[in-house]
């Protein structure tokens, strides 16, 4: 089918609008079929801004939601940098995510204000892979800012929406400008034939997707690459096994 | 006659002033050495340089015993009044001098509190300076020592005795100097701090005709003196790592503006941008009259050939950034973790600087941690099997969890080589998953069969995702 002049012509102007007038448009894809067809590009855009927040009790804690963005974060390229305001992160996790210590550099910063001026400044440099921002509020002149810095030059900022109660953790319905808005639960691990824990289960929804539709996908946590993985009854079993001989770690 | 008594002297009987045939018979065998004025001068000198460099621009000998410095706008670096001098005071007593500290308004005032409050380190607020030095004797106002005598014998004890008096018959009675010292240690006498500067300073200066004021003009000026202080340095081949900028006002006082950079830097575009980052900290007030920038600490820039290659990319360079963010949220704020050789996992990590070299090392040990680690352990309730069983339940936080699966035992030991309180303490640790698939990480401290080994008492660490 031939494309229609009247909408091309309306989709170009929607992208002047946008003001997303990059020439390449990349992504970092999951590597997992399932989750990159539904993304728009095929994968997590890079230079854009993304929400990550943890649902339950992890919206307060940010636990897993830690980890999801790590994970992300380790399959950049560059330093990362992670601004913080509670320093209650524990390298050694984000080592076993794929994040060595050398990579990633902390901000500790005293209030939101400074986390985004921080992210903002980190965004905007342009020699690092990603930025993690662990925030509570984040309003739309905020996340516009973010999304307009992270365009400019291309490295990839995820905001870890974080809150004190579990009351606040509503914000998290206000619109923002990033392009993509997850939510990360923990979900039971599948029962082993011996006693112990398995490889961690999330469930991952993505909420909102600029150009896209949202979806809900069950997945297993990072491995020591970061990289995520379908739990094996999902797929068929040779896939499966492939999986576990990988090593499970987090 | 003694003229300086440590705290050891002190100890012994010994005090300033004291004949010193009356101290050689309280000590015997004391040694005796002629006082060295000069020498003594010449060491507060090398201090107070000391102090320029790594605390603040403004700094100068406060003979005979102190050095007074302007810390405005330099406290940022070591993250807080607080912490620098908690940090200042560790630092000189690593080097066997006892010091005492005040931050105050006036110099007048720091220096009474500092010696006379009795207080290792002492912040004043702002404002409260008549406040802070009214209980202090009356010695602390640096008066002559004939005119302290005289003030005691009319029943004058404290400053705030003074501060109630009417100044009129004070003044008649015993000249101008009482006035003014009390009018500099409360602010309403200006008192200029006339700073030390090293022999080989680099240093920029340019003065104006007509006062500036506005941000924009400042930001000009400074562009203009960072482009002749790069080519001063470009001559010695050195590279910046503490920058102070002065601005002298037309009323005579001074503001300063000090940024710090991790690597030496010589780049006028970089410098300027830190510099003009911090142009909402000065006042200007009436106007700025001569525009001061100097390199406090220079250090020789070590340059890099870089190889262009088709294959690898090169590694971009973050330490502008670090730079930036650091002369914003403080150095010790912007880190880099590192692991530490400890099986306590709290102690397994330290912060190191965040331009230090890339050691690759990282933490051994397949077994999982949680991403989000209790800054410090909290007491949970549970029920459990004694020695080696994870618990079925727990309480944390008022809500009491059902355990469905769970792994462990993790056995870690204390830092036995390090402390004889942790030769045999162990903590067990368990990662956990209750029925709602929230993981957690807890451990029980002791072995679960010696009581020596630890109280037996669970605890929660860290959480899972």
């Amino acid at each position: 089918m031939r494309p229609e002049p009247a909408i091309e012509s309306l989709r170009a102007q929607i992208e002047k609008i946008e003001g997303r007038s990059r020439r390449v448009k990349s992504v970092l894809p999951f590597g997992i079929a399932e989750v990159d067809s539904r993304l728009p590009g095929e994968g997590l855009a890079l230079g854009a801004l993304h929400e990550i927040a943890g649902g339950g009790n992890g919206a307060i804690d940010g636990a897993a939601a830690a980890l999801f963005a790590a994970g992300i974060a380790a399959r950049t390229k560059g330093k990362v940098l992670w601004c913080l305001t509670r320093p209650d992160l524990f390298a050694p996790a984000l080592a076993q995510a794929g994040l060595p210590p050398d990579r990633v550099i902390y901000v500790e910063a005293g209030d939101d204000k400074t986390v985004l001026a921080c992210v903002e400044e980190g965004l905007r440099h342009g020699g690092l892979g990603a930025v993690v921002a662990e925030i509570g509020r984040l309003s739309m002149t905020a996340s516009r800012r973010l999304q307009l810095a992270a365009e400019g030059t291309g490295a990839i900022g995820l905001v870890l929406r974080r809150w004190r109660r579990q009351t606040e953790a509503t914000d998290f319905g206000q619109p923002t400008a990033a392009m993509t808005r997850w939510r990360v639960s923990a979900l039971p691990s599948p029962a082993l034939p011996v006693p112990g824990v398995g490889r961690h289960r999330w469930l991952v929804e993505l909420i909102r997707a600029r150009a896209g539709e949202s979806a809900d996908f069950e997945l297993e946590a990072c491995d020591d690459t970061g990289c995520l993985a379908l739990p094996a009854h999902m797929v068929d079993r040779s896939r499966a096994q492939e999986g576990w001989r990988r090593g499970a770690s987090g | 006659m003694v003229v300086a008594a440590d705290v050891a002297a002190q100890a012994a009987g010994l005090r300033v002033g004291m004949p010193a045939t009356k101290a050689q018979v309280l000590v015997p065998g004391l040694l005796v050495q002629d006082a060295a004025p000069a020498a003594d001068a010449e060491a507060l000198d090398r201090l107070a340089l000391w102090v320029l460099q790594r605390y603040a621009p403004i700094a100068a000998a406060d003979p005979p015993d102190g050095i007074v410095l302007d810390t405005t706008g330099a406290d940022h670096l070591h993250g807080g009044e607080q912490a620098m001098l908690a940090g200042m005071i560790d630092r000189l007593a690593g080097s066997g001098i006892p010091a005492r500290a005040a931050v105050a308004d006036t110099w007048g005032t720091a220096h009474a509190l500092a010696r006379y409050a009795g207080r290792s380190i002492l912040i004043s607020l702002p404002g409260t300076a008549e406040a802070a030095v009214a209980p202090l004797p009356i010695t602390a106002l640096r008066l002559p020592l004939a005119l302290v005598d005289n003030l005691r014998t009319l029943g004058f004890d404290r400053i705030g005795d003074l501060l109630a008096q009417p100044r009129a018959p004070l003044t008649l009675r015993f000249g101008p100097e009482l006035g003014r010292r009390i009018d500099q240690a409360l602010g309403l006498a200006p008192e200029l701090i006339d700073p030390i500067r090293p022999e080989d300073l680099i240093e920029v200066r340019r003065s104006f005709p007509e006062p500036i004021a506005a941000a924009e003009t400042i930001a000009r000026y400074i562009g203009k003196l960072v482009v002749q202080l790069c080519a001063a340095l470009e001559e010695r081949g050195l590279g910046v790592r503490r920058l102070d900028l002065l601005c002298h006002r037309v009323d005579n006082i001074t503001q300063a503006v000090r940024v710090g950079t991790a690597l030496p830097v010589r780049d006028v575009k970089r410098l300027t941008r830190l510099l003009c980052d911090k142009i909402e900290t000065i006042e200007p007030g009436f106007g700025i009259e001569i525009l001061m920038l100097t390199a406090t600490i220079a250090e020789p820039i070590d340059s890099k050939q870089t190889v262009t290659s088709l294959i690898d990319d090169a590694v971009p360079d973050v330490s502008d950034l670090v730079d930036t963010l650091a002369n914003r949220v403080g150095g010790r704020r912007i880190y880099r973790a590192a692991p530490v050789a400890s099986d306590v996992p709290e102690r397994s990590v330290c912060r190191v600087p965040a331009m230090s070299p890339e050691t690759g090392a990282t933490w051994s040990g397949d077994w999982p941690r949680p991403p989000r680690l209790l800054d410090r352990p909290e007491l949970i309730e549970t029920v459990a099997l004694l020695p080696d069983h994870p618990p079925v339940s727990f309480t944390w936080r008022g809500v009491r969890r059902r355990v469905k699966r769970a792994d462990g035992p993790e056995r870690l030991f204390g830092e036995w080589w390090k402390r004889d309180a942790e030769l045999v303490a162990v903590r067990d640790y368990f990662r956990v998953e209750d029925d709602a698939g929230e993981r957690f990480w807890i451990y029980r401290a002791g072995d679960g069969e010696d009581a020596a080994t630890g109280s037996h008492r669970w605890f929660l660490h860290g959480v899972f995702g």
